[in-house]
């Protein structure tokens, strides 16, 4: 059992990094995940594991840094609040056009423009449906717990050099700036196991030269590098979709929730059991890819569901998408940092579904 | 008159070599216009890593501009860089890598408008990098568009009756600002539009690779260059102009050595 701690998740996330094997951050200071870069400098990482810590001069700078570090086959992460993603999305699109694998954290705030510091699912739509030009996606991690920032420190590196793609953690600010109990993994060491081949560390002469780049003017050829990254997109769905079940089986009603609010809604959950609401909890822990075969598979067995986001609206789209028209899905959400009560969902969730 | 041809066998001796093509640089073509000083600097570069032995340890970044595919010419590792953000992309490289050579290679545009955030705070860190910035004072690969080095007056896609500073603004002479940074460690202005420029240039990019070594700072070369296709001159035209016009603007030669500051010569008294 490794080391137990009273993190906040922002922090909890900065620790996992390091005993990950991460090799280099790159960020800029944006609340609420600014206790990432702070926590990190404390540490002094490169005394600890030789990571490399670099306070940029922008998101966009930051995002650069990471691309550069990643194209010599480092374990390379930034983290940041949603306007900063925002900044960050050109580089993003860069480092998949370019087949590099890296690490982002958002943990979201209120928008849209500067918008507020409180939590905020409002970037949904542009972590899973690509968020930058071009078509394209990136594997999204959605933790709902102190732990889960932690866990997928290692999990996201793993995936990421598994696909040569970035991989986002979409968190927000209720998880980033929450204190629970975490447990910590050992160090591990700065390795990879995976394929760098194509790193570029200098041309020796027992190979051909590495070059990293997007770019690519025949337009032919540009295709088949797009059908290339469609297919790994493709393969990212089929063998890399996470959920977590709570209450399921015997569920009439469904609750679809992800992140803080999946840990809301786990309390509406109780609260309608206790009034013999027979309701359960599906949390989708990858957003990209999103568990839709398990939301079909379901919509057979339950009369309604009602997906309950901290935005207008995002998610419910692939909720709907995945129902098909067979089942009610009904929505509930609050926007500007502001957050439900798990008895306001449940009200919701009767006026929906029970007071007709 | 006496017949002098001499065989192929001759030609080709070591002692009779006056020219080759230079190791590091690939086969490809270059996408270059005739009288452009791009394929000459791509040269001077190879020559140096070449003669450095440091193609092992060297990592280039491209820009976005008429260079982007420097990569497919030159023989080394290289990564492709978003608009402007090579010395960020060069940072990240060398700070996981600080015993390699990391240049970045980039065109007015990049270097001095969409990417001057991230070459100020490159210079200002100090990264021990080599930074090598043409200077043609216009967008060449776009088609000819207003830089933010175009002279005052000057003609382009986008100034089509020149440059007005009251309403576009000034040049930037960008390399005068990064000199006065303490973190650059070798500053300097040159060109390769002759062959003796051309020899200085490659002094000047010697001693930017050589510093990496040093670790004492950024090294900044600039290269005014002709863009006789987005002048609208010939090369021996566009040449003649970048002498008349843009050297006064941009001069020629050191600006700062070993972290030093040149002294401008005092004008003799009269």
């Amino acid at each position: 059992m490794g080391q137990v701690k009273l993190m906040k998740g922002n922090e909890a996330f900065a620790e996992a990094v390091i005993r990950a094997g991460c090799d280099a951050y790159f960020g800029y200071p944006i609340t609420p995940q600014s206790e990432v870069l702070e926590y990190l400098a404390a540490q002094e990482p490169h005394k600890r594991t030789g990571m490399v810590l670099l306070q940029a001069e922008s998101e966009v700078a930051a995002i650069n840094m990471v691309y550069g570090a990643a194209g010599t086959g480092k374990r390379a992460l930034t983290s940041s609040s949603s306007p900063g993603i925002s900044l960050k999305q050109e580089g993003i699109s860069y480092m998949v056009g370019a087949e590099l694998p890296c690490l982002i954290l958002n943990v979201m705030r209120g928008g849209p423009g500067l918008g507020t510091i409180g939590p905020s699912q409002a970037d949904y739509f542009q972590a899973t449906k690509g968020g930058g030009h071009g078509d394209y996606k990136v594997i999204v991690l959605a933790p709902s717990s102190v732990q889960e920032m932690a866990d997928f420190a290692g999990l996201g590196f793993e995936l990421a050099f598994k696909y040569r793609n970035p991989v986002l953690i979409l968190s927000d600010g209720a998880i980033g700036q929450m204190m629970e109990k975490v447990e910590l993994s050992e160090q591990q060491p700065r390795t990879t196991s995976f394929d760098q081949s194509w790193v570029t560390t200098g041309k020796s002469p027992d190979r051909e030269r590495n070059i990293i780049t997007s770019l690519n003017l025949d337009p032919s050829k540009m295709e088949l590098h797009n059908r290339k990254l469609q297919a790994k997109f493709a393969g990212m769905q089929e063998n890399e979709v996470r959920y977590e079940r709570i209450d399921c089986d015997d569920a009439e009603y469904l609750i679809v929730a992800y992140g803080s609010c999946a840990r809301i809604c786990q309390k509406t959950v109780k609260l309608a059991r206790q009034k013999g609401i027979k309701v359960g909890l599906l949390r989708p822990i990858t957003l990209f890819p999103y568990p839709t075969k398990i939301i079909q598979e379901m919509t057979g067995k339950i009369k309604g569901i009602l997906t309950v986001e901290l935005s207008a609206g995002q998610m419910v789209e692939d909720v709907r998408l995945a129902a098909d028209g067979k089942v009610k899905v009904a929505f509930y959400g609050r926007m500007g940092g502001t957050t439900p009560a798990p008895n306001e969902v449940l009200g919701v969730l009767e006026q929906q579904f029970l007071n007709s | 008159m006496e017949n002098q041809s001499v065989s192929t066998d001759e030609i080709v001796r070591e002692e009779n070599l006056v020219y080759k093509k230079t190791s590091l640089m690939t086969s490809k073509a270059l996408s270059y216009c005739p009288g452009c000083g791009h394929g000459v600097v791509h040269r001077i570069i190879a020559e140096v890593i070449d003669e450095m032995g440091i193609q092992a340890d060297t990592i280039g970044v491209a820009p976005v501009g008429c260079s982007v595919l420097a990569y497919e010419f030159l023989d080394i590792d290289m990564q492709q860089a978003a608009h402007g953000r090579a010395p960020a992309v060069a940072t990240g490289i060398k700070r996981c890598w600080p015993d390699k050579f990391v240049f970045t290679y980039q065109g007015d545009g990049d270097l001095a408008a969409i990417g001057t955030a991230e070459t100020i705070h490159a210079c200002n860190r100090g990264e021990n990098i080599t930074i090598i910035f043409i200077n043609n004072g216009i967008y060449g690969m776009t088609g000819g568009q207003m830089a933010p080095t175009t002279l005052p007056g000057m003609r382009s896609s986008t100034t089509p009756y020149g440059r007005d500073i009251a309403l576009m603004g000034n040049p930037l002479k960008i390399t005068e600002v990064v000199a006065t940074l303490p973190g650059t460690y070798f500053v300097a202005r040159h060109s390769v539009h002759t062959p003796l420029n051309a020899r200085k240039t490659k002094k000047a990019m010697r001693m930017a690779f050589e510093n990496q070594k040093l670790k004492k700072g950024l090294s900044f070369i600039e290269i005014v260059s002709n863009c006789n296709s987005g002048w609208k001159m010939t090369p021996n035209q566009a040449n003649k102009w970048m002498e008349d016009n843009m050297f006064p603007y941009y001069p020629m030669g050191d600006i700062k050595v070993n972290g030093e500051m040149v002294k401008k010569k005092e004008e003799p008294k009269a």
